[in-house]
């Protein structure tokens, strides 16, 4: 029946002070100068935050098997999505193009004061 | 109402589990999409060009935490208004419905409080690439968050009085998503310099 339960609820305020608590140690992490430790405290927390979020206030683990691989699904299109354009994006020269007014722009940008004052 | 009354949505489960949940994985599997592209196009930008770090200075990271701890706290109503909705205790489910209603209110305040300051320092739409995504990508969050709200409330109207309860766990599940969004929006548009 659709009225029924389909999951075991856990205890949410824990997983919510485990949230907010993940929350704090991106700002903490965000004000240290070590590159690796920044990048964790931004995009590694991030990643454990929406775990968490998925799994204890989503229930997707307890979800019939195929809505995650359908959520997976699309994430791997955003990975295609990325993988064939990144290259031509990211970078501003190869074999036999380059892209002078993205170059232009990075050169002035990095060198210059900042332009929005 | 007669079961055989109710829309389709509430009473099929050819899947397995309800069309209205299908529905709503559907909805979040295209959202992923949408802003996955989105997210992916904004990093290859970013990675491509350093000097977006200048700008993504000048956001206001106290603003994007809080909202952050609104949104987390924002989710946690929406569970628990869920979890009221299988104890059969619409009231509560509708109560919590609102509060998760207000949680975003809140989290749209202080982004129009921040874009104010953003725009009356000269950081505008068209003032570079960075503030051309910022403004993309938080607006859209923003315009998902506004949806999210009317919805909620008119499913608070209904669970107030033990009515379509079912529609309770759905529009939660499209709220978590929305907080999930932003989870990594925060990193990406505040902390990354």
């Amino acid at each position: 029946m659709t009225n029924e339960s389909h999951i075991h609820h856990p205890n949410y305020v824990k997983v919510w002070a485990a949230l907010v608590v993940l929350l704090i140690v991106s700002l903490l992490g965000s004000m240290s100068h070590v590159r690796y430790v920044l990048l964790f405290a931004a995009f590694g927390v991030a990643a454990i935050k929406a775990y968490l979020v998925a799994k204890n206030f989503m229930h997707v683990t307890v979800e019939k098997r195929f809505v995650p691989y359908l959520l997976v699904l699309c994430l791997l299109f955003v990975v295609i999505l990325f993988a064939g354009a990144a290259p031509d994006v990211m970078k501003h020269s190869g074999l036999h193009w380059n892209k002078d007014s993205a170059k232009q722009a990075v050169q002035s940008g990095m060198g210059a004061a900042p332009k929005h004052e | 109402m007669s079961t055989s009354a109710k829309p389709i949505a509430n009473t099929r489960s050819a899947t397995g589990i309800p069309t209205a949940r299908l529905i709503t994985w559907w909805v979040i599997a295209s959202e992923i999409v949408i802003f996955g592209g989105l997210l992916a196009t904004y990093v290859m930008h970013r990675i491509g060009h350093p000097e977006w770090a200048d700008s993504a200075s000048h956001t206001l990271t106290w603003a994007g935490a809080f909202n952050t701890f609104v949104l987390l706290t924002s989710s946690l109503c929406a569970v628990l208004a869920h979890k009221a909705a299988d104890a059969r205790d619409g009231p509560r489910a509708a109560k919590l419905l609102r509060v998760t209603s207000l949680g975003g209110l809140i989290f749209l305040s202080v982004k129009a409080y921040e874009w104010t300051i953003d725009i009356r320092e000269g950081f505008v739409l068209s003032s570079g690439g960075f503030w051309s995504f910022y403004y993309a990508l938080a607006g859209l969050h923003a315009l998902h968050v506004l949806a999210g709200m009317i919805i909620l409330l008119i499913v608070a109207a209904d669970a107030a009085k033990n009515r379509e309860l079912q529609r309770v766990e759905c529009i939660g599940l499209y709220w978590h998503f929305v907080d999930i969004v932003w989870i990594f929006l925060f990193p990406l548009l505040y902390i990354a310099r």
